[in-house]
C-alpha cells in the first residue's frame, strides 16, 4: 500500500484542488482512495459526486457521571490534566469540549462512578464515483478536537477498504497536532505552496514538520508566476523537488469556484497531474 | 477597548493581507494581534521590530527512566494514544503521540514515568511602522495546545491595551473553525468574515457562521476576489441578509496585493496606495471604524 499525504502549511494554497483532481484522474486508470482528514473544513467532497456508500457518526468517549455510587472523593479532578473534571460543591461537573479522553479519571475513580460513554462529534461518509473510493470526516460545529475524527477516517479507511493500494490523504492546514495526526503514518508527502512570501515562510515551517516526522517529500507551486521565485530557491538550496507547477490561471479559479474538477477542461492543469502521477508511480 | 477578530473559515482568502491593511489604518490607537499562531504570516508585511520575547511553555510530556523501568507493560495498557512503544523489554514514549494526560505517571508501580513541561512556542510584543504594539507568536513545530497559545497572545495584546488606553485590539485569526479559533473568539466584540465566491468559501463561511451565533457574537463579511464568481457573489449576499450579518463591502480580484506582499507591503503603500483596491478597503475601514466610534489617525 502506498499512502500520499496532500499538505501545506498556509490555507488555501491549493490542497483540495490537488487531492480531488490528483484522484480522480488518476482513478482513471488504477483504484484510489482519497480521505478528506481536514475535518473542519471539509471541502473535497464538493467537486466530487459520489453515491453514498456508508454513513456513520463518529464519537469519542467521555466520562459520565453516576451520582448514586459517587463519594465526592475527589480524585478524578485530581487526575485529570485538562480540567475537564471538576468537583463542585456536592456535584461532579464534565466539561465533554475539554475531554480528551484519556481515561484516567474513569479508570482511577474508586468506586466506578464515571463510567466512559460515546458523545457524537462529527461524521464519516464514504461515497465511491467509478474506481475513486471518497471518505470524508466532518468535524460538528462547536466541537474543537479535530484529531480523534482524523484517526477515525484513518481507521475506517483501515477496517472498510484493508486492500487499498493507493490512498490520498487531503489533510487540514498548519503544522499542528490535527497535521500531524494526518501526515505521522503516511509514505510520502507532497507540500503544495504559492510562490508568495506567505507561501514560502509557511512552506518552511511545513518541511520542518515533515522532517521532524523523518517523511519523504516533495512540492507542488500552485499559481505558478504569481510572487517572486523564492519558493524556487528554497526548493533548490534543500534539495527538494518540484514534480509539478500548476499556473497562476483565472480560468482555473473559475472553474475551481464553481466546484468542479479543473483538468477536464483545462489540459495545462491535466499535464502537471500526469507529471505528478508519473513522479509518485516511480517512487 | 474593542475587540474586532478577523476570521475566514477557508484559508487563503486573503484575511491576513487584509488585517495587515485595516492594522495600518487603525494607526497607533490599536493594539495588533496575530493570533493565526500556526501559520503566522502578518510580520511579513508589517516588519515588527522586536521589544520583548517570551517563551512559553504549555501542557506536559511523558518521560520514563529506562534504568527504573520494570518493564511491567502498564503505562503502555493505559495509554489511550499509542504513546508508549516497545520491543518488549525497552519502554519508550513517542511524543509525538503523547497527549501529556500523565495517566502512565499515575499508575507506573516503580515511579519511572515523570511529566516534563513541554516547549510550545514563543510569543513577542514588538512595534509596527504605525507606531502600534503587535503580539505575535510562533508555534513549536507539531506543537499542541495552539488555543492555549492564541488566548495568550490575545490576553496579552488587551493587557497593553488597557494599560496604555487603546481603543481597539484587531485580531487577526486562524483558518477553520477548531481550538484555536475558538480560543480567539472569547472576548470578542465583533467578527470580521473575508470570504471567497467560491463553493469552497460559502461552504466554510455557512459552518463559521454557525460557531459563531453558538458565541452570541455580531458578524460582518467581505467577499475578496468578488468578480471571480458574480453568481456565488449574490449567493452570498443572500446568506448574509439572510443571517442578518452585516455586508462590510467587495474586493476585486487583484494580483497587486501579492506583488505587494512581493516588497513586504501592504496594498495601502506605494505604489499601489491609488488602486481601486486600495480605495476599497479604506471604504470598508471607515464603516467599521463608524460602527465602533473608532477614531483612526
Amino acid at each position: 500500500m502506498k499512502t500520499i499525504a496532500i499538505a501545506s502549511g498556509k490555507g488555501g494554497t491549493g490542497k483540495t484542488t490537488l487531492s480531488t483532481n490528483l484522484s480522480a484522474l488518476w482513478a482513471e486508470k488504477r483504484h484510489v482512495t482519497l480521505l478528506d482528514l481536514d475535518v473542519e473544513e471539509p471541502n473535497s467532497g464538493l467537486f466530487l459526486n459520489g453515491t453514498l456508500v456508508k454513513q456513520e457518526i463518529i464519537e469519542k468517549f467521555i466520562p459520565v457521571w453516576n451520582p448514586d455510587v459517587c463519594q465526592l472523593c475527589g480524585k478524578c479532578q485530581e487526575v485529570c490534566e485538562f480540567n475537564a473534571v471538576m468537583k463542585l460543591g456536592t456535584d461532579i461537573m464534565v466539561f465533554p469540549e475539554l475531554c480528551h479522553g484519556c481515561y484516567a479519571c474513569s479508570d482511577l475513580c474508586p468506586n466506578s462512578a464515571l463510567p466512559m460513554a460515546a458523545r457524537p462529534m462529527g461524521e464519516l461518509s464514504h461515497y465511491r464515483i467509478g474506481k475513486l473510493d471518497f471518505i470524508e470526516g466532518r468535524l460538528a460545529v462547536g466541537e474543537e478536537q479535530a484529531v480523534p475524527a482524523i484517526k477515525k477516517v484513518k481507521e475506517y479507511q483501515k477496517q472498510e477498504l484493508p486492500d487499498a493500494d493507493l490512498v490520498i490523504m487531503d489533510s487540514p492546514p498548519g503544522t499542528s497536532c490535527p497535521v500531524i495526526e494526518a501526515v505521522k503514518d503516511v509514505d510520502f508527502v507532497i507540500l503544495i505552496t504559492e510562490p508568495t512570501p506567505f507561501g514560502l515562510h509557511d512552506l518552511k515551517l511545513a518541511v520542518e514538520t515533515v522532517r521532524g516526522l523523518e517523511k519523504e517529500m516533495a512540492v507542488v507551486i500552485n499559481r505558478d508566476g504569481i510572487g517572486d521565485d523564492g519558493v524556487e530557491s528554497y526548493c533548490l538550496e534543500e534539495g527538494i523537488r518540484i514534480p509539478a507547477r500548476i499556473p497562476q490561471d483565472r480560468g482555473m479559479a473559475k472553474t475551481y469556484s464553481k466546484g468542479k474538477l479543473i483538468y477536464p477542461s483545462h489540459p495545462a492543469m491535466k499535464e502537471e497531474l500526469i507529471r505528478l502521477i508519473d513522479f509518485l508511480e516511480a517512487l | 477597548m474593542k475587540e474586532i477578530v478577523v476570521l475566514s473559515g477557508k484559508g487563503g482568502t486573503g484575511k491576513t493581507s487584509l488585517t495587515a491593511s485595516f492594522a495600518l489604518l487603525a494607526g497607533s490607537s490599536a493594539v495588533i494581534a496575530d493570533c493565526d499562531v500556526d501559520a503566522s504570516d502578518m510580520h511579513l508585511l508589517l516588519a515588527p521590530e522586536v521589544e520583548q520575547e517570551e517563551m512559553f511553555y504549555s501542557g506536559k510530556e511523558a518521560v520514563i527512566d529506562s534504568d527504573a523501568c520494570i518493564s511491567c507493560n502498564r503505562c503502555l495498557e493505559v495509554c489511550h494514544f499509542d504513546a508508549v512503544e516497545t520491543d518488549g523489554t525497552l519502554y519508550e514514549i513517542n511524543p509525538v503521540n503523547c497527549e501529556g494526560c500523565s495517566y502512565c505517571e499515575r499508575v507506573c508501580p516503580v515511579d519511572a514515568i515523570t511529566m516534563k513541561p513541554s516547549l510550545a512556542g514563543d510569543w513577542y510584543v514588538s512595534k509596527i511602522r504605525s507606531g502600534a504594539r503587535m503580539v505575535h507568536a510562533r508555534l513549536g513545530i507539531g506543537a499542541e495546545n495552539s488555543g492555549k497559545l492564541v488566548a495568550r497572545v490575545k490576553n496579552e495584546a488587551k493587557d497593553i491595551a488597557s494599560r496604555d488606553s487603546k481603543a481597539l485590539v484587531l485580531v487577526d485569526g486562524s483558518p477553520g473553525i477548531g481550538c484555536p479559533v475558538v480560543s480567539s473568539l472569547s472576548g470578542a466584540d465583533y467578527i470580521v468574515i473575508v470570504t471567497e465566491p467560491t463553493v469552497s468559501g460559502l461552504h466554510d463561511l455557512k459552518r463559521l457562521r454557525e460557531l459563531i451565533v453558538k458565541f452570541r457574537l455580531p458578524s460582518g463579511c467581505i467577499i475578496n476576489k468578488a468578480d471571480l464568481n458574480t453568481g456565488y457573489c449574490d449567493e452570498i449576499v443572500k446568506f448574509l441578509e439572510h443571517e442578518e450579518m452585516d455586508m462590510l463591502g467587495t474586493l476585486p480580484y487583484d494580483e497587486r496585493i501579492t506583488a505587494a506582499m512581493v516588497q513586504g507591503k501592504s496594498i495601502l503603500e506605494e505604489p499601489y496606495s491609488d488602486s481601486e483596491t486600495a480605495g476599497k478597503i479604506r471604504e470598508i475601514w471607515k464603516k467599521i471604524q463608524f460602527k465602533f466610534g473608532l477614531n483612526g489617525e
